[in-house]
């Protein structure tokens, strides 16, 4: 008798669930999906202001890692799903989902909104044949981080603007392996935004490009041969033991405990080298990333954006919460709750004007300097086919990336040459851009 | 001699055992003191054993950020539904398998299997467009159809394998003195089997607890469980380490609960019938 009153509760049980699912509210409700970083979370924990400003929109968050975040949103946009309304993406997907016609059109936004304030650089990046398809929520360029203490007992001043050849000199002068110092930290993680953001946007430097005008690969080039070797002796010099393990969240470790000399990374790391948690917080200056005298700078460019999927049913409601989230206003509420040095950077150019924002965040300067000089249309000397300083805009670029940076890592851990892990590249390039009918 | 020889064998043996023990056990130590560190200590190196100052500040920004609750019940239903939906379809499947097989029935269990090689992204698009048309994405009763019939030829396979040690003259006896087929399945075969079943259910119950791909994509808030609670503190950009141990202990602990008080049971099952 037990056991049949056993699966009669099992029955139940399911049905129940499936119910208690379906309860649902009447305001308009709008379903975020968005990646855990800082600055996300700081809005999340402004909502009141928000709320107070229009409480008939309610708002609900999906916090994801940004992988999971870029397969979710990419089953739903693509499958026409309507789960989201509205999606944090980069400045890779928006070209590509724009062209795609999955993404709302931002040009009516009104004129309060300011829009020409928003940083050059940014807007191409997140346009589409002249039409805005996702507003920044916060941008960054990368540059050069370095202990100018270290700098001092090599004898050494920093220029502004650095070359590649100072930089190796200088990280060679700095290192110090008997005291855990390593002149240099860059990325050594395999991965398309790891290793291959840093690479791609140092091979720019170069004069290398990844593909030539009818999309044929260019790793077989002197330029990509002059960059990887550069990059692999300047690490066997003086970079730190296991690099190729390193991404951000290890470097920045390592630059906080004083264990690096230099780091070439995001601007946004420049809040959290000179925070509670940095070490050496008192001893860091800021410069550009470097270059080799070619035109071009080897710092990249990435916004993370808000945008608002077709599928979307509360489209209007979506507009508003981004005038709100990313409109000339925020910066002040956040400088209000949380201090200047926390509001979002590199969205808006008025913000690099405010005293008050320069005068807290001491790479203010070096940021706004390092997006102007990045162009995501013309990222590198010779002409290219595509869009995007460290990244490639096309479908397949994420797979093709991480693969290269699988080659480049290897060669960094030692278990390749330069030459054989750029010849694999070549190969598996041409052969998947192939495959994808280019 | 010979006795000195076995009791070093015997420490040696333990001391192996030990060892195994809590190298597997370290992650979740780890993961246990980090969750009290603050980010700073969280990250030191070398790195810190005990001699810090436990916090419990990142449980309480875990709770603040997130609807723990929700995800938690989410979680069970889920798991349990899935597992108690797959029980009552996969106990009548493998009695007849078992017990009045046909001359397919093998084949037909080789098949089951392989759809689990099947991998799980070839069947994303068609199933989130059919529940995008029945109007069920985002919600806890697709999760547990999904998540049964991913688990289901694994119950029937363990199901299977247990009642073939189930003396078929029992049943015989049963139905010569009048019993139906429900009753005999319900009232002969299930209370014979109960620990085999036991152990299919616990297995079931910790393989739904911590499947992560469909449930973090057929779900966006309200059905959705603490495997995407996870996902929500980790972070490429930004130290977060402490906040997502303490986020992982807290999805964790309810099934490592269930898993020690069910420890018996669940070795019980996954032996039965290896020694004859």
């Amino acid at each position: 008798m037990k056991l049949e009153r056993a699966f009669f509760a099992a029955t139940a049980i399911v049905s129940v669930a499936a119910t208690a699912a379906m309860a649902q509210s009447d305001a308009t409700t709008l379903t975020i999906a968005t990646v855990n970083n800082g600055d996300m979370i700081t809005m999340q924990g402004l909502m009141d202001d928000f709320n107070e400003k229009h409480p008939d929109i309610n708002v609900e968050w999906v916090t994801l890692e940004e992988n999971v975040l870029r397969q979710n949103v990419t089953t739903d946009i693509s499958t026409g799903g309507g789960q989201y309304d509205i999606l944090t993406i980069g400045t890779y997907e928006v070209p590509i989902w724009g062209a795609n016609g999955w993404l709302v059109p931002l040009d009516d936004l009104p004129a309060e909104y300011e829009v020409d304030d928003i940083i050059p650089a940014i807007r191409d990046g997140l346009s589409v044949d002249d039409t805005l398809y996702a507003v920044p929520f916060y941008g960054e360029s990368s540059f050069t981080m370095y202990r100018k203490d270290l700098m001092e007992e090599a004898g050494l001043e920093m220029p502004d603007a650095p070359t590649w050849e100072f930089i190796r000199d200088a990280a060679a002068k700095m290192t110090d392996r008997e005291n855990d110092v390593n002149g240099i930290c860059l990325r050594g993680k395999a991965g398309w935004g790891e290793n291959m953001a840093l690479l791609t946007a140092m091979s720019n430097s170069f004069g290398a490009r990844w593909f030539d005008e009818d999309w044929n690969a260019q790793f077989d080039s002197e330029a990509w041969s002059n960059t990887l070797n550069f990059y692999l002796d300047m690490m066997e010099e003086s970079g730190p033991a296991g690099a190729a393990n390193n991404g951000f969240n290890e470097n920045l470790t390592l630059f906080q405990q004083g264990k690096c000399g230099i780091w070439i990374d995001a601007t946004s790391a420049g809040q959290f080298v000179v925070n509670d948690d940095s070490t050496v917080a008192e001893h860091v200056g800021f410069a550009q990333a470097p270059d080799t005298g070619l035109g071009k700078r080897g710092n990249w460019l990435w916004a993370w954006s808000l945008a608002i999927p077709t599928s979307s049913e509360n489209v209007e409601a979506a507009k508003t919460f981004l005038t709100w989230a990313t409109g000339p206003d925020y910066g002040e509420l956040v400088a209000n709750e949380k201090g200047w040095v926390a509001v979002p950077p590199g969205t808006r150019s008025s913000l690099y004007e405010n005293e008050n924002y320069t005068g807290a965040a001491p790479f203010a300067d070096m940021t706004m300097a390092s997006m102007n000089t990045a162009d995501p249309n013309n990222p590198t000397v010779d002409p290219v086919p595509y869009t995007g300083v460290q990244f490639v805009a096309i479908p397949e670029f994420q797979g093709i990336g991480t693969q290269v940076g699988q080659q480049f890592a290897a060669a960094l851990a030692g278990q390749q040459s330069a030459e054989d892990a750029l010849a694999a590249a070549q190969e598996l390039t041409n052969e998947e851009m192939e495959a994808a009918g280019y | 001699m010979a006795r000195a020889i076995t009791t070093r064998k015997k420490v040696m043996w333990t001391a192996l055992s030990w060892g195994i023990g809590l190298l597997i056990f370290f992650p979740i130590l780890w993961t246990f003191l980090t969750s009290f560190k603050t980010e700073a200590t969280a990250i030191a190196d070398p790195p810190v054993w005990f001699a810090f100052d436990w916090t419990l500040e990142n449980y309480r920004a875990v709770q603040e950020r997130s609807n723990y609750p929700l995800a938690l019940t989410n979680s069970i239903i889920i798991a349990v539904g899935s597992t108690i939906l797959g029980i009552a379809i996969a106990v009548p499947a493998a009695w007849a398998m078992a017990f009045v097989p046909g001359r397919r029935t093998k084949d037909v269990l080789l098949w089951m299997l392989s759809t689990k090689m099947l991998p799980a992204v070839g069947v994303l698009y068609p199933l989130v467009l059919l529940a995008k048309w029945l109007g069920v994405m985002d919600s806890r009763i697709l999760l547990i159809v999904v998540l049964m019939l991913i688990n289901l030829p694994i119950i029937v396979w363990m199901l299977y394998t247990y009642f073939r040690e189930i003396p078929g003259e029992i049943l015989e006896a049963a139905r010569m003195d009048g019993a139906s087929l429900r009753n005999e399945i319900i009232y002969v075969l299930t209370p014979m089997a109960i620990p085999g079943i036991a152990s299919t259910i616990l297995l079931n119950i910790i393989l739904a607890w911590n499947e992560a791909f469909w449930t973090i994509l057929l779900t966006t808030v309200d059905a959705a469980p603490l495997t995407k609670f996870i996902a929500s503190f980790s972070a490429p950009e930004g130290l977060f380490y402490a906040k997502l141990s303490a986020a992982s202990m807290m999805a964790i602990a309810p099934i490592l609960v269930m898993g020690w008080f069910s420890q018996k049971q669940l070795v019980r099952g996954l032996t039965f019938g290896a020694v004859k």
